[in-house]
Order: C-alpha cells, then sequence, then structure tokens
C-alpha cells in the first residue's frame, strides 16, 4: 500500500480538520502532563491502577468520550439528509459515518459505559473489596482501549470501514471493500471482544465467590443480579464474534473462502455467526440497564422493589430467549416459512419477560412516595419510551410484515427507540446515581433535570419522523434522496431534534464541570437514603471498599438497618489485604495495539514482533511472584478517621 | 521434586497436541467425507474433555450446581447456535 492510499482519507477538510484537532487535543494533554509534573501520578494512579474503582472511571470517560465522537457523526448524518440532494458529505463518507457510529455507540459507548458501571458498583453492592482477578480486569480494560484506539485511528490512517457495522458479505470482502478499512473492524473488534470476555469470566466468579457472608443469591441486589446474568451471556455469546472475526480476518488478509460466494463458500454464513453474537448482545446491553432501574425506582419509589423473584425469572428467560431469535435480523434473506415461523414466535416471546419487568416497575411506584431526581427522572421516561419501542419490535418480529419494514427507517427509529430509552436513559440514571459514590459530591440537579428535558423531549422530536418516514418507503443508509420523494419536511425535523439532544448531551458534559467547581464536598456517604450496601461506605469510597466487610441477613439489609438503627460496617477492623498495581496490563495492551495496527496494513513482519511482546508480557507473568500487599490496622483507621471527618 | 513438576500439564498439553495432529491428518490423507468428519468430531470431544478435566481441572470443587448450572445453559447455547445455524441456512434455506 503506497503512503498516498494510507493517508487518502485526509484529503477531505474535514477529516483533515478532525485529524488536525486529535494532534493538538493530544500535543495539549502530554504537554499539560509534562508541565505540571502529573506524569508520575498519572501512570502510578491510573494507568498502573488495578482497583476496581478507578477502571470503572476510565471506562466511563473513554464512554463519554465515544458518545460525543459517536453523536457527532449521528449529527453529520442528520445534517446531510436534513434536505434533498445535499452535498455535505459524500457517498463514501457517509458511508464510513454510518458505519463507525453503529461500532462506536455499541461497542465503544454502551458497552464500556455498562462494564464501567458494574466496575464500580459490583464489589461495592456485594460487600467485596475488588473484584476477583484485579490485574486481568487491567488487562481487560486496556484491551477494550486498545481496540476503541484502533478503530478511532481508522478514519485517518487508511480509511474507516463502510460496509455498514453488521459488514455483511459478500460487500465487506475484498472484492467489494478493497480498503483496509474491515481490516480495522476485524482487528479492532476482536481486541476488544477479548477484553469483554475476561470481563465476563472476572465478574461470574467475583459475584459467585465473593459476596458478604449471609448475602445467598436470592438476597443479591437486583443490579448484581442483572450483571451475573448479562456476563453469563457475554461469556456465551462473545466466543462466536471471536471466531466470525478470525474468519472475517481469514477471508480478507489471508485468502480463505469461508465467506465467499464459490467455492464453497456461503456468504450468509457471516449474517448468521454475526446476529448469534449480535442478538444476546443486545441483551447485554439492556439487562444492566434494567437492573439500575430496579435500584433506582425502588430507592426513589421508597419501597422494595415489587415482584423480586418475577424479576429475576424474567432475566434468566431472557437471557435463555436472547439465544433463540437471531434469524429475525435476516427475514428477508431466503429462509423457508418455517424458519421465519419459528424465529418470529421466539421473539414475540421476548415481549412476556420484558412485560413483566414493565409492571413490576410500575407496581414498585404505586403507592410510593416519589422523588423527582434526576436518575428518577431518567427511569420514568425510560418507561414509555422504550413501551413504544417494544410495541414497535413486536410489529418487527412478524416475518410477513417484516417484509414492509426491513432495512427502512421504520426499523432504525424502532432500535434507536430501544436502545436510547433503554440502554443510555440506563446508564445515565446510573451515572447521576452513583456519581457522588465516585467523587464525594453531587452533580448539580438543575442541570441535570435540564439535560434530561432536552434529551427525552428531543429523543422523540428526532427519531419520531423516522418511523413514519420508513412507513413511506424511505430506506436506511441512503446518502441522499431527491426532493420529490417529499421526505424532504420529516428529515428536517428530525435534524432539528438532533441538535436538540446534541444540546442535551453537552449540558451533562457542562455538569461535570460545573458540578466540579461548585457543588459542596461534604456529601454525606448515604445521599440517596439508599438500600443496597455500597452506600453503607463512604464516599469517595477508600481504596480497601469497607474497613468491616458487613454481613447480610436478608435483602436490602442497608434499608432495614438504617430503620433499625444498627450500624452494619461496625466492627474489629483487622488488617487488610490488596492486590499490588502494575504497569503490565497497559504495556502488554500497548504491544497488542501495535500488532493488531501492524496487522491492518499486512506488515506481518512487525506485527509478529508485537505479538513477541505480548508474550513475553504473559511469561513474565507465569514465573512473577507478586502475593499483593497487606495494609495496616493503623492505616485503615486512619483512613477512617479522615473519611468520617473526624479531625 | 516430584511435586513440583506439572505432570498434568505437561500430559494435557501433549495430549492437546496430539489431538490437533490427528485432526490436522484430515487434510493430509486422503478419506471419505463421513470417515474424514468421524474423525474430527471425535477428536473435537476428546480435545474438550482434556481442556475440561486436566487444565480447568472439573471436578475438583465442591459446588457441583454451579458446575452443572454451567455445562448445561453451555450444552443449551451450543446445541442452539448449531442446530439453529443448520436448521436457518441449510435445512430452511430456498
Amino acid at each position: 500500500m503506497s503512503m498516498e492510499e494510507v493517508f487518502h482519507p485526509m484529503q477531505e477538510p474535514m477529516i483533515l480538520a478532525a485529524a488536525i484537532s486529535i494532534v493538538v487535543g493530544a500535543v495539549v494533554i502530554v504537554a499539560g502532563l509534562t508541565y505540571f509534573k502529573k506524569w508520575g501520578y498519572f501512570y502510578k494512579n491510573w494507568l498502573s491502577t488495578v482497583d476496581h474503582k478507578k477502571i470503572g472511571i476510565m471506562y466511563i470517560a473513554t464512554a463519554l468520550l465515544m458518545l460525543m465522537r459517536g453523536g457527532i457523526d449521528a449529527l453529520l448524518m442528520r445534517a446531510q439528509t436534513a434536505v434533498p440532494d445535499n452535498g455535505l458529505l459524500d457517498a463514501q463518507h457517509y458511508n464510513e459515518i454510518f458505519t463507525t457510529h453503529g461500532l462506536l455507540m455499541i461497542l465503544f459507548m454502551a458497552m464500556p459505559f455498562v462494564i464501567g458501571l458494574m466496575n464500580i458498583v459490583i464489589p461495592l453492592q456485594i460487600g467485596a473489596r475488588d473484584v476477583a482477578f484485579p490485574r486481568l480486569n487491567a488487562v481487560s480494560f486496556w484491551l477494550f482501549a486498545a481496540g476503541c484506539g484502533l478503530l478511532n485511528l481508522s478514519f485517518i490512517i487508511g480509511g474507516s470501514p463502510d460496509a455498514g457495522w453488521t459488514a455483511y458479505f459478500p460487500l465487506a470482502g475484498t472484492e467489494f471493500s478493497p480498503t483496509v478499512g474491515n481490516n480495522y473492524y476485524s482487528l479492532a473488534l476482536q481486541l476488544s471482544g477479548i477484553g469483554t470476555l475476561m470481563t465476563g469470566v472476572n465478574f461470574i466468579a467475583t459475584i459467585i465467590k465473593m459476596r458478604a457472608p449471609g448475602m445467598t443469591l436470592m438476597k443479591m441486589p437486583m443490579f448484581t443480579w442483572s450483571i451475573l446474568i448479562t456476563n453469563i451471556i457475554i461469556v456465551f455469546a462473545f466466543p462466536v464474534l471471536t471466531v466470525a472475526l478470525a474468519l472475517m480476518m481469514l477471508d480478507r488478509q489471508f485468502g480463505t473462502q469461508f465467506f465467499a460466494m464459490q467455492n464453497g463458500g456461503m456468504d450468509m454464513l457471516w449474517a448468521n455467526l454475526f446476529w448469534v453474537w449480535g442478538h444476546p448482545e443486545v441483551y447485554i446491553v439492556i439487562l444492566p440497564a434494567f437492573g439500575i432501574f430496579s435500584e433506582i425506582i425502588a430507592t426513589f419509589a421508597r419501597k422494595n422493589l415489587y415482584g423480586y423473584k418475577s424479576m429475576v425469572m424474567s432475566m434468566v428467560v431472557i437471557s435463555l430467549l436472547s439465544f433463540l431469535v437471531w434469524a429475525h435480523h435476516f427475514y428477508t434473506m431466503g429462509h423457508g416459512v418455517m424458519v421465519n415461523s419459528v424465529f418470529s414466535i421466539t421473539t414475540m416471546a421476548i415481549a412476556v419477560p420484558t412485560g413483566v419487568k414493565i409492571f413490576n416497575w410500575l407496581l414498585t411506584m404505586r403507592h410510593g412516595k416519589i422523588q423527582f431526581t434526576t436518575p428518577m427522572l431518567y427511569a420514568l421516561g425510560f418507561i414509555p419510551i422504550f413501551t413504544i419501542g417494544g410495541v414497535t419490535g413486536v410489529m418487527l418480529a412478524m416475518a410477513s410484515a417484516d417484509y414492509q419494514y426491513h432495512n427502512t427507517m421504520f426499523l432504525v427509529a424502532h432500535f434507536h427507540y430501544v436502545l436510547i430509552p433503554g440502554t443510555v436513559f440506563g446508564v445515565l440514571a446510573g451515572y447521576h446515581y452513583w456519581w457522588p459514590k465516585m467523587f464525594g459530591f453531587r452533580l448539580n440537579e438543575k442541570l441535570g433535570k435540564a439535560a434530561f428535558w432536552f434529551i427525552a423531549v428531543c429523543f422523540n422530536v428526532t427519531f419520531f419522523p423516522l418511523f413514519i418516514l420508513g412507513l413511506d418507503g424511505y430506506a436506511r443508509r441512503m446518502y441522499t434522496y431527491s426532493e420529490s420523494t417529499g421526505y424532504g419536511p420529516l428529515n428536517m425535523l428530525s435534524f432539528i431534534g438532533g441538535i436538540g439532544l446534541a444540546v442535551g448531551f453537552a449540558l451533562i458534559v457542562y455538569n461535570i464541570y460545573y458540578s466540579w467547581k461548585h457543588m459542596p464536598r461534604n456529601e454525606k456517604a448515604d445521599v440517596w437514603d439508599g438500600r443496597t450496601l455500597e452506600w453503607a461506605t463512604h464516599s469517595p469510597v477508600p481504596e480497601y471498599n469497607f474497613a468491616v466487610v458487613p454481613t447480610v441477613t436478608r435483602l436490602d439489609e442497608y434499608w432495614f438497618a438504617k430503620k433499625e438503627g444498627r450500624d452494619i460496617t461496625a466492627g474489629k477492623i483487622e488488617k487488610i489485604h490488596m492486590p499490588n498495581n502494575t504497569g503490565t496490563p497497559f504495556w502488554m495492551s500497548g504491544f497488542f495495539f501495535l500488532a493488531a495496527f501492524f496487522a491492518v496494513f499486512n506488515l506481518w513482519v512487525p506485527a509478529i514482533i508485537s505479538m513477541i511482546g505480548v508474550f513475553g508480557f504473559m511469561i513474565h507473568r507465569s514465573f512473577e511472584k507478586d502475593h499483593g500487599r497487606y495494609i495496616s490496622v493503623e492505616e485503615v483507621m486512619a483512613t477512617e478517621k479522615s473519611l468520617r471527618g473526624d479531625k | 521434586m516430584k511435586d513440583l513438576f506439572p505432570k498434568q500439564h505437561v500430559m494435557g498439553f501433549g495430549f492437546s497436541l496430539l489431538l490437533t495432529l490427528v485432526a490436522l491428518a484430515v487434510i493430509k490423507f486422503d478419506m471419505s467425507y463421513n470417515m474424514a468428519f468421524g474423525v474430527l468430531l471425535v477428536t473435537a470431544l476428546a480435545q474438550a474433555t482434556v481442556q475440561l478435566v486436566l487444565f480447568m481441572h472439573i471436578g475438583e470443587s465442591e459446588d457441583k450446581k454451579t458446575l452443572y448450572t454451567t455445562i448445561l445453559y453451555s450444552v443449551f447455547v451450543g446445541v442452539v447456535t448449531i442446530i439453529g445455524t443448520l436448521f436457518a441456512m441449510i435445512w430452511g434455506y430456498n
């Protein structure tokens, strides 16, 4: 590949501007760290940390950054289609943008946001001092970061993937996608996917093995339950993606014919494998949101969660059904009636357990004394908007009707109506809810509520017109359309809604700055009068989480202890065993990144050399003796004292 | 000294290499489709057993309930994925 080809994306002024801004941003960060002599702090406290809370914060920071990047992609798409025959973007650039928008929002925004929240909250909620494998957790994060960096690099160097986030063959094969874009796709997703898989193993082990004494499975908080089930789905679904991506790489870069149209290959097998992973993936990002809403609704309705057992059961049923519905993504691609009928029925069946959950939330709020805080607003907004998404989902589930909706904007509107109120509202609610636990001060409620109203209203302005456009036959992924189609006015309305959404998200980011400057720092540990164990320890949480691990006898132990005036964190302080920090995960993932980057361009010698670096770190780890360290009783007492505010 | 040598792991490593070689032999030797498929199925099952018993120490833990639930769930997902794919892509394909 010539240099000219590698840097061809930068011939476009918009991409050149983005590239320059990335370089300038990087220079500013490096210069700032050097000027304020913060490199040591940065490395010691963040790059080499194994603390689940800090890893969680890094996940969420990355997710917010990617939300901005994916949001800009979305705005560009809406701007391009706002008026007929628009020339803002050309077809190729539009293809790259809708592809990266999908990839970033699902894999590098929703996933890290969910994983970030589970990192911060799960050990606290089950009364543990860290996750089961702290160092593996750091490896997970840095592999995810490597994959994320690689995909973001693609639009500057070599060109982004442009065959849609689903990358269907034969379009994604070398014949129709000759640039390196889809090499980036397979390798970037592979890296972050391995990280996610390890997160799955880690959190299953954590939840199964490290719960506080007395906390049986049926006494776990609902968020913990949702994360346990999510991680089980991760462990069973992600290997399918790993294999599919490996086959894609072999097809594109080693001349195999797995997804070819000839020589015994089967192009549709990619779509099949992609959705065998892809549909459970939908539940991987939605179940944690269900868990978050369950916590928030119970907390702010001041009632215990209605139907605890049916909540658990419905999630288990969803996890099983999520593996039974994938072919509904390609009803129109040539299956017989039998296949389509079977997958129609399984798909509609998923609405049942989901409906059970909706009714449980409504019944939890019934006769409750509801407090309208920012997280609660997101939970309240979620129920009606998500229900619209769910009902249109049942419409799409009917295979014969789907022949009308397939690949139209109706579908696009549907999945935004489930993913935004479901996942995005969910993680934003969790983010506002647990922010004081992370940093010791609240986010400003006024700004938070203003952002919520902007997002909730403008979301509907943006996406409701797309239902109508879709029913009028407006196909997705079209970069432009003629005036005579009559699609213009509704597209303009959708664009205006998109600007409102952008204002909402800008307010959320501004709120971080504002609250950091102005919000009081002496918040009590239990800011929301919560029910679960994370509110029993200080905010911000000390490194060891709990000076004394609480004992649990029932669901919502902390809530009842408060009512009875008991202190569940009282007890004899002993020395605490903690894992050591290590830079290995960071550097190892750096080598992984280099190997994948070289592999994108078929530069096999440097790629193999980088992989030797990776194996070097693994071998080093195998022979390393690291038994962690102890925090002495005196040190724990001193920390506790200062966090309680005693001088 | 005997305790220091990871006998189980080395044995497992040897077995898995051997099973991989046998599976690879399918392309080297000229055999019927059914025969080749049989060899692959048997080596795959043996390989899975080696991994589970020698590396993942299945059966050594106290917690049998979690173990059986997990195995049941993975069998469910595996069967659904394979049979479902055959159903959607071959048997029910027009």
